[in-house]
This record gives C-alpha cells, sequence and structure tokens, in this order.
C-alpha cells in the first residue's frame, strides 16, 4: 500500500496540475485504488509515479479512469427496479415529458435497464435520458450499448425478478462474446462528461439516479452533491441512491419524503 | 496457547471474519455477549446476495448488544455489533465511519475478510482484534497478517472444532496466531476483553 501522505501528494498535484478535485473522496478506497495502479503500472517509487501523472497528462487520464470504481450490472437490485416499473414511472408517465439523470453512470448498464423499462410501459418516446460520469472511457461503452455476453445471464435474471416479462434476448443481437442492445432503446440517451465535484446543475429533470457513486464521497461532498441535485430537482420529482446510501446527513428532512422503504426520496416542497 | 495468554485492554475494534460454517459458531458466541460492551464488533461474513436481510435480522433478534444495519459513513462507535452488508467491500475511515465499497469481487466474494481486515488494521493498529472462524477458502490470512503487523491480536478458530477447517488452518499455516480457541473459547476471549 502507499502511504497516507504520498496519496495526499497525488490529491494535491491532480488538482494543481488537471483541476480534478479528489480531495473530498473516501480516503480507504481511494487509497485502494490508487495503490492499485501504482502496482499495476509497474512503478517502484511513488515519486516516478508522481512525475509521469504531473508531466503526462494522457497518463493522469488513465490513472483516473483507473481509480474510479466502475462496476455495475443491469437491474442491480431488482426489488428497486420493481418500485420503478410499477410505482414511480406510472407516477411520471402522466406528464407529458421525462426527464430522467443517471449522475455516475459507468457504463451504462443502469441507462439501458432504465430504456427497457420505459419502452415496455409506453414511455420511452416521451422521455430523455441524460446520462453523465467523471470517466470518458465508461462513456464510450455506454454509447455503443455494448456488454459482456457472460454477463446476460444474470442481467435476464434480474429483469425476470425486477418484473419484466418480455423475452430478454428481444433485446440485444449476441456476436463474438459480446450483446450489442437495440438503438431503439439509445435513441433517447444523451451521454456526456460531467464531474459531480466541479461541474454544476445543468436541467431540471423529475427522476435523479446516483447509485453507488456517493460512497465514494466524505461527508461534506456528498452533501455537496446531494444539494446539486436538490437544484436539478423539479417539485414532486425523484431522487434514487443506492441500496446502502441516505439523504439523511446531506439535506433537511421536511423537504424529501421516502418512498416506503426503497432508497428513492420524493421533493415535496422547492 | 495458554503460554501467551495476556489481559487485552484498550481494545476499540473485535473484528470477526468467516465463511462456509462460520454462522453457526456466531450464533453460539454473539447471543451470550452481555451489555455493554467497551468495544466495537464487526461481522465480515461471505454470503449469499439473496440472503441479504437475514444475517442482521437472526442476531438482532438473539443478541443483547445492538446491531447496526450498516449503511455507507456509519459512526462506528463502541457497544455496538456491526455487519457488513452484502455485495460490498466494507473499509474503515480514519474519521471512525465505515465505509462501502463496490470494487471487483475479490475470489469470488464481496464483501471479503482481507480486504475489511487490511483496513481495519490500518486505522485500529494494537487497538483491534481479529477473529477468523470456519470457512473453506484462504480468505482472512492476508487480512491477519496485516493485523499482526499494526500489532494487533490474531486470534483463529481452532480447526478441530471448525465445520470448515481449511480457512483456519491456511491462517494458521501462513501467520503465527496469538490464539487458537474453539468457540466456548472464543466467547471467554471476548468476554475479558477491556476488563474494568
Ligand atoms: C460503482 S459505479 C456506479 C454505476 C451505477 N450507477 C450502478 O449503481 O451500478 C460509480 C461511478 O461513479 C463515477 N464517478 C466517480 N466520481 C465521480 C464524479 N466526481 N463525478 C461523476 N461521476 C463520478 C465513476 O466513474 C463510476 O463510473
Amino acid at each position: 500500500m502507499i502511504e497516507d501522505i504520498e496519496l495526499e501528494a497525488l490529491i494535491n498535484d491532480v488538482y494543481e496540475y488537471y483541476g480534478f478535485d479528489f480531495g473530498s473522496y473516501s480516503r480507504a478506497s481511494l487509497k485502494r485504488r490508487v495503490s492499485r495502479v501504482f502496482y499495476l503500472d509497474g512503478f517502484k517509487h511513488f515519486h516516478e509515479f508522481l512525475s509521469k501523472v504531473r508531466t503526462d497528462p494522457e497518463y493522469c487520464k488513465r490513472m483516473i479512469d483507473e481509480i474510479t470504481v466502475n462496476v455495475t450490472e443491469m437491474f442491480r437490485d431488482p426489488s428497486f427496479y420493481m418500485t420503478l416499473r410499477k410505482d414511480i414511472l406510472p407516477l411520471l408517465g402522466t406528464k407529458p415529458f421525462i426527464r430522467i439523470w443517471h449522475a455516475g453512470c459507468s457504463t451504462g448498464e443502469e441507462v439501458y435497464s432504465m430504456a427497457i423499462m420505459l419502452k415496455e410501459l409506453g414511455l420511452l418516446h416521451k422521455s430523455i435520458l441524460y446520462a453523465t460520469d467523471i470517466n470518458a472511457a465508461v462513456l464510450e461503452t455506454a454509447k455503443s450499448g455494448i456488454f459482456p455476453l457472460r454477463m446476460i445471464k444474470d442481467y435476464a435474471d434480474n429483469y425476470r425478478d425486477s418484473g419484466g416479462q418480455e423475452d430478454f434476448s428481444d433485446y440485444y443481437i449476441a456476436n463474438y462474446g459480446y450483446a450489442k442492445f437495440s438503438e431503439d432503446l439509445s435513441e433517447k440517451m444523451v451521454f456526456s462528461q460531467h464531474n459531480l465535484v466541479s461541474d454544476t446543475s445543468f436541467n431540471e429533470f423529475d427522476l435523479i439516479l446516483c447509485r453507488n457513486v456517493l460512497i465514494y464521497f466524505d461527508n461534506n461532498l456528498q452533501k455537496r452533491v446531494v444539494n446539486l441535485f436538490d437544484d436539478s430537482l423539479a417539485v414532486l420529482g425523484f431522487l434514487a441512491l443506492g441500496t446502502k446510501e441516505t439523504i439523511k446527513y446531506s439535506i433537511s428532512p421536511t423537504k424529501y419524503k421516502q418512498f416506503e422503504r426503497e432508497k428513492i426520496w420524493r421533493k415535496i416542497k422547492e | 496457547m495458554e503460554e501467551n495468554k495476556r489481559i487485552i485492554k484498550d481494545c476499540k475494534v473485535v473484528i470477526i471474519g468467516g465463511s462456509a460454517g462460520s454462522l453457526q459458531v456466531l450464533l453460539q458466541i454473539l447471543p451470550f455477549i452481555e451489555n455493554p460492551i467497551s468495544f466495537a464488533i464487526v461481522i465480515v461474513v461471505h454470503r449469499k446476495q439473496s440472503d441479504e436481510q437475514t444475517l442482521e435480522a437472526l442476531l438482532a433478534l438473539k443478541s443483547q448488544v445492538k446491531v447496526i444495519d450498516v449503511e455507507d459513513k456509519v459512526a462506528l462507535k463502541p457497544g455496538f455489533i456491526y455487519i457488513a452488508p452484502s455485495n460490498y467491500h466494507l473499509l474503515f475511515e480514519k474519521e471512525k465511519t465505515l465505509s462501502l465499497d463496490t470494487s471487483e469481487k475479490i475470489n469470488y466474494s464481496r464483501p471479503t475478510i482481507d480486504v475489511s481486515f487490511e483496513s481495519a488494521a490500518e486505522i485500529y493498529g494494537s487497538a483491534l482484534v481479529g477473529i477468523l472462524l470456519s470457512g473453506s477458502n484462504s480468505d482472512g490470512t492476508i487480512g491477519m497478517k496485516a493485523i499482526q503487523n499494526a500489532g494487533g491480536i490474531t486470534v483463529v478458530q481452532n480447526p478441530v472444532s471448525a465445520e470448515m477447517s481449511f480457512m483456519p488452518n491456511n491462517a494458521i499455516l501462513h501467520t503465527q496466531p496469538d490464539y487458537v480457541l474453539n468457540t466456548e473459547e472464543i466467547l471467554a476471549f471476548i468476554k475479558e476483553i477491556n476488563p474494568d
């Protein structure tokens, strides 16, 4: 493992040279991730690693892509998707237009899951799905809609457990170990790079999903990001987090009402 | 290993790891620990994603010490039992909170005992006691080493008393645990931590 002071030196340099601010990330995970790239790329001394990061913007980009945790799934936590399908999306469906933001979308599995449900509910044509991440590389994968075929069986199970009744294999074409998801699904998706630490609100949404991203942030940054979501959410809109995340420490409880026992909160006043 | 028996004081955290066959052991230990305890107990066990809340529910029902449902950045305080949720790695922060991480499974597991033990050792050093129970894989050995190197105390379930002996055996083979104890002895050991 690298040392604490080495990690702080890296955080400082990445901010000073490139403007990416990791100063409010949870240290335990960040330290493991930075150590991982350091050893993976064969460095022996930390100062060599540091000077590589400082002098080589391409390498710095790679490092950032490697330290972010991008593990994701389609229909991760089926009961959560069941609630979206049965309760939340039908409520939003009464509106003329549905705007959804996936913040920290990683390689996009979550976004394609959403599009499948919207399509089945007959709502996709009047929806728009903004999907953002700090990591440019994962956004390229997300745009392509191509996911490893070996994961598809689990995804099909998750889909079914979340209330899906169609033939899941109708949504993709399998080829050489990959599944390419249909362009009908991606038509309404807009992908762009957005940093939750430093970028501002860019639209007003009816539903914001930010799942398993806040766990990488300390309490202060969590608070700032939840307030960014609050600024970006229409009244009566919904905010959805990961199963072990909460807005409890971040925002006045009188403003949001939790939806049953799911990690979904409705904004009840401006 | 009576010869190195000593009084354990200033312990802040007892972290317990286990895999196959460890649930029964936990059920023979945790319900018999009496309130109040002057340290926190953290449990990291391998389990299926499908038994999501059942372990918490079972232990909450049986134990006197309050079981906390771990969410990200929950404060780690003496007097409570914390259980690592399934499908996340459990890490320790300097601010004395627990944080979660969804990075890749290690040897098909998330949480892993090694990851949590290493992280706890970094923050708690000599104020940490690590206990490794029954299991049929090698997880935990690296973590036990980290605890030792940081000055903490290590306890391994006696492989003879373990339903699955591989995990405790592996730890005994590669580290020199301070104690090798059977189930009742582990309970007695925990009860004697931080005498007043
Ligand atoms: C574990 S993934 C979560 C993916 C998906 N939401 C899910 O729950 O399966 C976390 C994502 O957050 C992104 N992320 C980390 N820091 C970020 C930041 N400052 N701004 C935007 N995205 C960030 C990472 O690049 C990564 O893709």
